[in-house]
C-alpha cells in the first residue's frame, strides 16, 4: 500500500511547493494515471514519491517505510523508475538492460543467478521486448526502447513502479498497447503501478483512479467518471480556446 | 543459434585464450631481437639455469620491457573501459581525453619546480624518483580528469575528443619549452617523452608500477557493479540504489592509479586505451563491466606486447616509435567507430 500523508512536494527557494498537503492511500493492483497540464508538478511528484528527491513536508510510505529514509539498495528493491531521458551507452545490449533491474538484489559484483536470469527473461516477455533480445541498446526506435526499460522495471520486482511520461515519444497504438500493459500488470503482480500522461483519453479509460493536478498546488482523485461529473477536468484542462466536454467526455474547440 | 552463451561464459572462454596467447607472445618476445636467443634459451634463463650472457639479454633487457608492456597494456585497457563507461563515450580514453597529458605536465612541472628550488630539492627528488613522478603523474591526470569530466557535463562525445586531443599537442609544447631549460636536472623523467616506451623501466622500477596498478585494478572490481547501472543514465542509476557522487570519485580514483604509473614510467601511450574496450565487447557482447575487465586487461597486454615486438624487432636502421606502431593499428579503429558506431550516430 502506498499512503501519502501531507505530502507537500517542490523546491526550496523561489518556486516553492509545487503542491501541497496531499492525503491518500493506494491499494496494491492499482494502476493510477497522474494527470495534469505542464509545470502542474507531475514530475516532481513523481520524483519525490521515487525517493529521488526530497519531500518539503510530510512523506509518502510504502507499506508503512517512509519512502525518503529507505537505505537507497532497500529502495531500489521495492521502487523502479521509468523515465523519458534518452540514454546512449557504447556497445549495450538490450539484455544488459533488463538485467539492470536486478541490480539491487545481485552481490557485489553483480552476478545474476539462476532466478535472476529466469525473472529477466519473463520479463522481456511480459513486456513484448522478447524478439530485441541480443540486439544493441542503441540500434532501437524510441517505442522499442520504451518497451526494453519497461522490461528492465519489471525484471526490478518492484512493489511501487513509477513511469515518468513515458508514452510521449510512443504513435497512438503504442500507447494504447503500452499502457494496457501496464495495467494487465499492476492487477497481475499486485504492484501499484503510476504513470503520468498527457493522454488524457486513454488515461480516463484505463486507469482505476486519476490523480489529477490542478496546478494550483492542489490534487483531484478519484475514478475518471467522478472527476468528469465533478467538472474536475476541464478546471484543470480549460484554456479560453479549448473546453472540456462533460456531455461528450472529450475536448471541443470554444466556438 | 542453439547454444546458449552469456557474456560470463564468452569472457571466460575469450580471457583463457586470450592469456595463452599473452604468455605464448610474452615467451617470443623474450627469445626475438637484435640477438636471437632460442626460446629453450629463455626458459632456462628464467629458470635462473644457463648461459649467463642469455640471462643477462632475457632477465636484464628483455623482461623489465615485456613486463612493463603486460602491465602497461592491461593497466590502459581497464582504465579505457572505465573512462569510456564513466563518460558514455566510445572515444574516450586516457590519452584521448588528455589525462595522460595532465600527467606528464604535473611531472614536467614538478621537475621543474624542483630544479628552480636549487640542488636540494633536485637531490630529494633524485632520491625519490619513483614516487615522486608517480605522484607528480598522479596529481596532473586526477585534476585534468575532474576539468573533463565537468566539461563533458556541458558539449558533445566529439568535442569532448578533440579538446582531450589538443590538451595533448599544448602539453607536449609545454614540455618541449621546459625540457630546453631543464633537461640537466630532468634526467631520465624526461627521456623520450615525446613518445611512449616500455624499455625505460630497470627491474627495481616495476614494484613502483605494479603497486598502484593492483590497488586500482581492486578499486575497479568494487565499482563495476555500479558503473554498469551509470550507463543508462545517472537518474536510473540513482534509482537503482547508486550513489552517483561517490561513484563517479571512484571511478576517477580508479582511473588515476591504473594510468598515473604507465604515464611516470612509459610517456604518453596511445590508442590502446581507446580500441582495447570495443575489443572487449565485441568478444563478450555486453557493455556490463565486470565480464570486459579481464578481456580488457588481456587484450590490452597483447597489444601492447606486440607492438613493442615490432618497436624491438632486429630493425636494420633503428627503432620504430611504440606509438607509430600503435597508430597504425589504432587510428583506422577509430576512423571506423566513428563513421559506423551506431552509439556515434547523432552525436556527430
Amino acid at each position: 500500500m502506498l499512503e501519502l500523508k501531507q505530502l507537500t512536494v517542490g523546491y526550496s527557494g523561489p518556486r516553492g511547493a509545487v503542491l501541497s498537503d496531499q492525503n491518500l492511500a493506494v491499494s496494491p493492483g492499482s494502476f493510477i494515471c497522474v494527470l495534469g497540464r505542464n509545470g502542474a508538478g507531475k514530475s516532481t511528484l513523481m520524483r519525490t514519491i521515487s525517493g529521488l528527491q526530497p519531500a518539503l513536508a510530510g512523506a509518502a510510505c510504502l507499506r508503512d517505510d517512509d519512502i525518503a529514509a529507505l537505505r537507497p539498495q532497500t529502495r531500489a528493491q521495492r521502487i523502479a523508475v521509468v523515465l523519458t531521458e534518452r540514454i546512449a551507452s557504447p556497445g549495450l545490449t538490450v539484455d544488459d538492460v533488463v538485467a539492470m533491474g536486478r541490480t539491487p538484489f545481485t552481490d557485489w559484483r553483480g552476478r545474476l543467478s539462476t532466478e535472476d536470469r529466469k525473472l529477466v527473461t519473463e520479463a522481456l516477455e511480459l513486456a513484448r521486448a522478447t524478439p530485441f533480445s541480443g540486439r544493441l541498446f542503441d540500434d532501437l526506435s524510441d517505442g522499442e526502447r520504451q518497451r526494453v526499460m519497461i522490461a528492465r522495471a519489471i525484471a526490478q520486482t518492484p512493489q511501487l513502479m513509477v513511469l515518468d511520461e513515458i508514452t510521449a515519444f510512443l504513435d497512438l497504438p503504442g500507447r494504447v498497447e503500452t499502457m494496457a500493459l501496464l495495467r494487465d500488470h499492476a492487477r497481475s503482480s499486485g504492484s501499484i503501478v503510476l504513470l503520468s500522461s498527457h493522454d488524457l483519453d486513454l488515461s480516463l479509460q484505463l486507469a482505476d483512479s486519476v490523480w489529477l493536478l490542478d496546478g494550483t498546488g492542489g490534487m483531484r482523485v478519484g475514478s475518471a467518471s467522478e472527476l468528469i461529473e465533478a467538472g474536475d477536468i476541464g478546471r484543470a484542462f480549460d484554456t479560453p480556446a479549448v473546453h472540456f466536454s462533460r456531455e461528450l467526455g472529450r475536448f471541443e474547440l470554444v466556438a | 543459434m542453439s547454444v546458449v552463451t552469456t557474456p560470463e561464459l564468452r569472457s571466460a572462454v575469450g580471457s583463457a585464450a586470450l592469456l595463452g596467447i599473452v604468455v605464448a607472445t610474452a615467451i617470443f618476445a623474450l627469445s626475438w631481437g637484435m640477438i636471437a636467443v632460442p626460446w629453450r634459451d629463455v626458459f632456462a634463463a628464467l629458470g635462473g639455469v644457463g648461459d649467463p650472457l642469455n640471462a643477462q639479454i632475457v632477465l636484464g633487457l628483455r623482461l623489465p620491457r615485456v613486463l612493463t608492456a603486460i602491465l602497461a597494456g592491461g593497466a590502459l585497457g581497464i582504465g579505457g573501459v572505465l573512462i569510456q563507461s564513466l563518460f558514455r563515450n566510445p572515444m574516450a580514453d586516457a590519452w584521448s581525453l588528455g589525462l595522460t597529458a595532465g600527467g606528464q605536465l604535473g611531472v614536467a612541472l614538478l621537475v621543474t619546480a624542483a630544479a628552480f628550488s636549487g640542488p636540494a630539492a633536485i637531490a630529494f627528488l633524485r632520491g625519490f624518483e619513483g614516487i615522486s613522478i608517480t605522484l607528480g603523474a598522479m596529481l596532473g591526470i586526477g585534476l585534468f580528469a575532474l576539468a573533463m569530466a565537468s566539461l563533458a557535463r556541458r558539449v558533445g562525445t566529439i568535442t569532448l575528443l578533440v579538446v582531450g586531443l589538443m590538451l595533448g599537442f599544448t602539453v607536449q609544447g609545454i614540455i618541449s619549452v621546459v625540457l630546453h631549460f631543464a633537461n640537466r636536472v630532468g634526467g631520465r623523467v624526461f627521456s623520450g617523452w615525446s613518445d611512449g616506451n616500455f624499455a625505460g623501466v630497470v627491474l627495481s622500477d616495476l614494484p613502483m608500477i605494479a603497486v598502484p596498478v593492483a590497488v586500482g585494478l581492486v578499486l575497479a572490481m568494487f565499482i563495476a557493479k555500479p558503473l554498469t547501472a551509470l550507463l543508462i543514465g545517472e537518474t536510473y542509476a540513482k534509482s537503482l540504489g547508486t550513489d552517483v557522487t561517490r561513484l563517479r570519485r571512484l571511478t576517477l580514483a580508479s582511473v588515476v592509479l591504473l594510468v598515473a604509473p604507465i604515464t611516470a614510467y612509459c610517456g604518453p601511450v596511445t590508442f590502446i586505451g581507446l580500441i582495447v574496450p570495443h575489443f572487449a565487447r565485441a568478444i563478450a557482447r555486453t557493455a556490463r563491466i565486470a565480464p570486459l575487465m579481464p578481456l580488457a586487461a588481456l587484450s590490452g597486454a597483447l597489444l601492447a606486447l606486440a607492438a613493442d615486438i615490432v618497436v624491438h624487432a632486429p630493425w636494420e636502421q633503428h627503432f620504430l616509435h611504440l606509438n607509430a606502431v600503435l597508430a597504425l593499428v589504432g587510428a583506422p579503429v577509430v576512423i571506423a567507430l566513428l563513421i559506423f558506431s551506431p552509439t556515434m550516430r547523432g552525436q556527430r
